[in-house]
């Protein structure tokens, strides 16, 4: 059975939850500059190069990887979330991506395998994909708004040195997650084919859009059901959302999603809004009912968490959603939908 | 159109170098934001997907498509549509496509090179996410027969589907070719296509059929009113057909049951070919349309036989006033209470105006004429109504406008009340110059829904802060909305919308004012949707203006240092021949007409475009013709019967750079100093190359010349004025109000060539066509006080005192520095050679400091004046 049957004969079964964020984790662990930088010979300062420590540290990442396995993690996604030659550029380590994305990858696979031996629990691992801070639909400078920094083809070259890597390394999918700008997720999606192209196989792909703002929309300005139109030839194993706010203020675009996507919904809130210190607050078991509310109301297939949730969040989401049965995933009438910022749909 | 029209889809047509010579023009003078205007206008008009082609020979289509599509993404209006990328070039279509964020539409592939590659650009098409117009086009050619066109998109259709291409992200284009050519094979082109589009839609399930409906007409260029009606015949019958959307000029279809019976006749016989001698009769009767259907139209008496229910909806429509008192009277007579005439058939016509300019039908002139229709009926019946001691009509809300205080501009204010009483609401319209305790009254007496705010200058700004904060102490809780030249959303989100926690919306033009204050003032909950949009809306430009970080200033010594080289070593400047002041009272209308610049004078409409070309635009050419022949008729009037009596001063004084100030002196030793203009320069990092500008950079530090003008062509407009509101005629008011204020401008251009010729001289040979004047392609500027490259709007006292402008002109200045009568202009002349304009835009705080102590004023005072700039 193929990567893309088994993981939706699965999601028919049972609400799967996804890992939660490598850099809430790692924060706790109070790393030094020594641990990030390792023996790598790098020059820059690499604290908080937390891609790095794949390859530095990782008992770290291991440990945390058990850490979530022992939560009842299904979703496993690679701590690469910055593993991209833009993104690593600004650490001067853009000569090590490749070695980073197969180290997180090998990693991963190893402490899930050695699991799943013990087990016989099926679980996925992805690669993660994160939009580095170059966007290929905005300007950065206000003066010229016709102005990019970065090409498609140049994103998409970037992305595919990411993705070739990580498949070297073992992923079972990539997730493009954090999507602020749907050119760059289009760009990623796009070196995903056709990686899968050269490989001669399936390579799934599971996208996860981000909102900067209350009403629903992401930095490029499209609202969620714009989104979806835009990705949905990518045949997505899941589509959803993450980070942006905490789980309440996430729930009307969740629900929105939920109406029309054609494709299991994916969703891993922050824990919470973050405090005056900036700090993540919301308890487990706050996070837990939250998401709860929206399995009851059959709006998702797969929950987990983002930024400031722990184990113990994903433990509790777990535990809330087990005997809750997952969304039902409808095919959608044919239709021509089309989308600039906002959805445009003919019927047929 | 029919309603089975209803699921039609518009294309916008207008963003295509192909068919639109403006847009053309456009893209290659590398003007990208008026071309962003016309995708803009499209949007507005009703597009629901924009076409964009950028196939021309002379231009690098991939570069020009990039460079829009990336400019249209940084545009919310726009960018809300998809877009539909056309190129007969794969390499345009896929540089487009690493644009689009969203779902585009390429347009377009076919099988004009075989099946192979066919299929190779619909696999690339479907890997970016995009639907496709495939043309019904194969090996062979374009397909010109019902059979040919069925059977290449039958093959298509098996072709993609089998590829795995979604059946629904197909649109076949089956090809629009022209009818009415004379060559006889060309005839049964129109059913053809219609035949087809019936056939492929039962044979390809869930695809879409398009066409591009201008080649239809192709025989008839030049002749609009035939080429519409033969659009809106064929959209009649291919639409029930199957046909689901047209790239067409959106807004400008006709409606079938409004065509002129024997030319829609005409038509249908040719589109369906339905006689052997079609072509030649549509020929025959097109002779009869050429130059503009409205001409055609207006010598038509015939709906005087009309019953007067259908004669008054149609002197509405039409803006006919002519009869309307007449008419009035008779549907008097007829009701059982004069109010039943409002409340009945005017209300109806305004209605109908209402949704035709809502949705981008009918265009400002052409409704402020109809409200004057409205206005005369109305004035026509209260005395009657109220003999009957009847209530008025009930208002759907009331809302109170005014011009702020110091602030004299209302012609964008009048548009906007006279298109808000269109619809039905009681405006009560405090004037210009309106302090708030008068706004803040007015509203409380009368019990009003909405306060309107307008103004023009930027202190008026500041004083609608002042506004919303008295609003606020007084615990008011009604919307507040803002509009006028200077006002912006980004300023009401930051400063006004936070001085008051009432509602408070920025309004763009008067075309979205009627939406805004219909939801406000309904009972569902239109209002609250969009009161909590647009406090989301701002809310998100704070944060990203918080944010956004500004652009990096220079330290003021820095950009000083940075200062225009205007290389005095090489340029000697050249005394005035006319040294001290001239008044000039000899300046007639006549002679000031052909310096007006006209483009302004559409815009102040919202007729967007340049003059001349705006005359002929497709979507606005027969509402600016009509305008511009009212325009040259009261031209006619104002110069014939003296209603304007023009003024101006100009003086040349001796002067000198003193840093960024320029002295000026009663003398031409240069000792004795009569007065200081400090002036204020750039502060952005600039480029390598580029200067931080200033006006004293084009003085010479030892003897320079600079001069100063005033002049208006006020006088006597508010007697005039009062004349039309008398007449409730809210069209001639707006109308000479605004043909009051090109004057001013064109005499102030008039001025400026009289500078340079002769009053100073230093182009004595210059011959300039008025184009080339209105492009100012001279020598010298007249920067004016209050404008970007001088800022400070109270230079204009010390400009004043120097020219004696009050004395010599009448003009006055009011607490805001705006010019009374407001069609008045003033400014400096500098006639260096390299003298430009710029915008000073953002200075620091040490410059503003330097600029308070420079100007002798309280450093709180100098940041008041200057708030726009920091």
């Amino acid at each position: 059975m193929s990567v893309r049957d088994e993981f939706n004969a699965l999601i028919k079964e049972r609400i799967l939850i996804k890992d939660g964020p490598y850099g809430t984790a790692i924060q706790k662990r109070r790393l030094q500059e020594a641990d990030y930088r390792g023996d790598t010979g790098l020059t820059a300062d690499q604290k908080g190069n937390n891609d790095l420590l794949n390859l530095t540290r990782p008992d770290v990442i291991t440990d945390i990887a058990n850490e979530y396995l022992d939560a009842g993690v299904d979703i496993f996604a690679t701590n690469t979330f910055n593993a991209t030659k833009i993104s690593q550029g600004d650490y001067d380590a853009q000569h090590l991506v490749g070695d980073i994305n197969r180290a997180a990858a090998k990693l991963l696979r190893d402490a899930v395998d050695e699991r799943q031996e013990k087990d016989g629990r099926r679980r996925f691992i992805c690669g993660a994909i994160g939009p580095t801070n170059k966007t290929l639909s905005i300007s950065p400078d206000v003066n010229n708004p016709g102005f990019r920094e970065v090409d498609f083809d140049e994103v998409k070259a970037v992305y595919r040195e990411q993705i070739d890597a990580l498949v070297e390394g073992g992923v079972d999918a990539i997730l493009i997650e954090t999507v602020f700008d749907t050119l760059n997720a289009k760009a990623a999606a796009m070196a995903a084919m056709e990686a899968g192209d050269e490989l001669g196989r399936d390579l799934p792909i599971m996208l996860s859009m981000t909102l900067t703002d209350m009403a629903g929309r992401n930095l490029s300005g499209q609202t969620v059901e714009a989104f979806w139109y835009s990705v949905r030839h990518v045949r997505p194993l899941t589509i959803g959302l993450n980070c942006s706010f905490g789980a309440t203020e996430l729930r009307p675009h969740v629900a929105a999603l939920a109406k029309i996507a054609d494709a299991p919904v994916m969703v891993y809130p922050n824990a919470g809004l973050p405090n005056e210190m900036g700090e993540y607050d919301e308890e487990a078991e706050t996070t837990a009912t939250l998401v709860k509310a929206w399995a009851e109301q059959g709006y998702v297939n797969a929950l987990g968490g983002c930024c400031g949730t722990t184990p113990e969040h994903l433990a509790a989401i777990a535990k809330a959603v087990a005997d809750l049965p997952p969304r039902k995933v409808k095919s959608a009438a044919a239709a021509m939908r089309l989308s600039g910022l906002e959805p445009f749909t003919v019927a047929a | 159109m029919t309603s089975s029209a209803t699921n039609f889809i518009n294309v916008g047509e207008r963003t295509n170098v192909t068919g639109s010579a403006r847009f053309k023009k456009l893209i290659m003078g590398d003007d990208y934001d008026a071309a962003i205007e016309v995708a803009r206008q499209q949007v507005e008009n009703g597009a629901q997907i924009i076409d964009i082609n950028m196939d021309e020979g002379l231009l690098d289509a991939v570069v020009a498509m990039e460079t829009f599509l990336k400019l249209i993404a940084a545009e919310p209006d726009i960018a809300r549509v998809p877009i539909m990328i056309d190129s007969s070039k794969w390499e345009v279509i896929e540089a487009g496509l690493r644009c689009v964020a969203g779902k585009a539409v390429v347009n377009s592939i076919s099988m004009k090179e075989g099946e192979e590659p066919f299929l190779e650009s619909a696999r690339k098409v479907r890997r970016y996410g995009a639907a496709a117009v495939v043309m019904a086009f194969d090996e062979v050619g374009q397909a010109d027969t019902a059979a040919r066109k069925i059977e290449i998109c039958e093959r298509a259709y098996k072709l993609l589907v089998a590829d795995g291409f979604p059946a629904e992200d197909i649109i076949f284009d089956p090809n629009v070719f022209a009818v009415a050519t004379g060559i006889e094979e060309h005839n049964n082109y129109g059913v053809d296509f219609i035949e087809a589009t019936r056939e492929i839609k039962k044979r390809c399930p869930h695809v879409k059929i398009s066409g591009g409906l201008s080649n239809l007409s192709f025989s008839f260029r030049g002749n609009e009113p035939v080429r519409r009606a033969m659009h809106s015949v064929f959209l009649y019958h291919a639409i029930p057909a199957g046909m689901d959307m047209a790239i067409v000029n959106a807004g400008q279809l006709d409606i079938y049951d409004d065509i002129d019976a024997e030319l829609r006749e005409a038509c249908e016989d040719v589109v369906l070919n339905r006689r052997d001698d079609a072509t030649d009769r549509l020929l025959e009767l097109a002779e009869r349309y050429k130059g503009g259907g409205a001409k055609a139209q207006v010598k038509d008496m015939s709906w005087r036989e009309l019953p007067v229910r259908e004669r008054l909806s149609h002197a509405l429509v039409k803006g006919i006033d002519e009869f309307v008192v007449d008419d009035t009277e008779e549907a008097r007579q007829a009701a059982d209470k004069p109010i039943h005439v409002i409340e009945g058939p005017l209300m109806d016509g305004m209605n109908v105006v209402g949704d035709l300019f809502g949705s981008g039908k009918m265009f400002l002139p052409q409704v402020v004429k109809s409200a004057r229709v409205m206005k005369k009926a109305v004035a026509h019946l209260i005395p009657y109504i109220e003999a009957e001691k009847e209530e008025g009509a009930k208002a759907k809300g009331k809302i109170i406008m005014a011009t702020v205080k110091g602030d004299v501009h209302d012609i964008g204010k009048n548009i906007v009340g006279v298109v808000l009483q269109c619809n039905n609401f009681e405006i009560i319209d405090l004037g210009v110059m309106v302090p708030w305790q008068d706004i803040l009254k007015a509203a409380t007496d009368n019990d009003a829904d909405i306060i309107g705010l307008s103004g023009l200058i930027t202190p008026s700004l500041d004083e609608m802060v002042t506004v919303a904060e008295e609003m606020q102490k007084a615990s008011m809780t009604m919307p507040l909305l803002i509009g006028g030249a200077t006002t912006s959303k980004v300023h009401t989100a930051l400063k006004i919308e936070q001085a008051y926690d009432g509602p408070t919306l920025h309004v763009l033009d008067a075309s979205r004012a009627v939406g805004v204050a219909s939801a406000l003032t309904s009972d569902g909950e239109g209002g609250t949707t969009l009161i909590e949009k647009t406090r989301a809306d701002y809310e998100k430009i704070r944060t990203d203006r918080a944010n956004k970080g500004q652009s990096k200033l220079s330290p003021i010594a820095e950009a000083r240092e940075n200062a225009f080289d205007a290389d005095f070593a090489a340029y000697t400047p050249l005394r005035p021949n006319l040294v001290g002041t001239k008044i000039i009272d000899d300046v007639t209308v006549k002679m000031l007409r052909s310096y007006i610049d006209w483009t302004p004078f559409f815009r102040s409409w919202e007729l967007a475009g340049n003059y001349p070309a705006i005359l002929d635009d497709e979507v606005v050419g027969e509402s600016a013709t009509s305008l511009f022949e009212d325009a040259q008729k009261m031209l006619d009037r104002i110069e014939a019967e003296e209603w304007l009596t023009p003024r101006g001063v100009a003086a040349f004084w001796p002067v000198r750079r003193d840093g960024d100030d320029i002295m000026v002196f009663s003398d031409e030793e240069r000792t004795d100093e009569v007065a200081r203009l400090a002036m204020l320069r750039q502060q952005m990092v600039k480029r390598e190359g580029r200067a931080n500008m200033c006006l004293a950079d084009f003085i010479s530090p030892d003897a320079d010349w600079l001069g100063g003008f005033a002049v208006t062509s006020g006088a006597g407009t508010e007697e005039i004025s009062k004349r039309f509101k008398a007449d409730h005629d809210d069209y001639s008011d707006i109308l000479f109000k605004a043909l009051a204020d090109r004057l001013a401008e064109a005499f102030a251009e008039y001025l400026h060539a009289l500078t340079r010729r002769e009053l100073w001289g230093y182009s004595p040979d210059e011959q300039l066509s008025d184009e080339d004047l209105i492009k100012e392609r001279y020598r010298g500027i007249r920067p004016a006080p209050g404008y970007p490259a001088c800022p400070d709007h109270t230079l204009k006292p010390i400009l004043f005192d120097l020219l004696d402008a009050t004395e010599n002109t009448g003009v006055t200045l009011t607490e805001s520095m705006a010019m009374l009568p407001a069609s008045s202009v003033s400014g400096f002349y500098f006639a260096h050679p390299d003298s430009q304009y710029f915008g000073v835009a953002r200075i620091g705080r040490d410059q503003l400091e330097d600029y308070a102590e420079r100007r002798g004023i309280a450093v709180d005072e100098a940041e008041r004046w200057l708030r726009p700039n920091l």
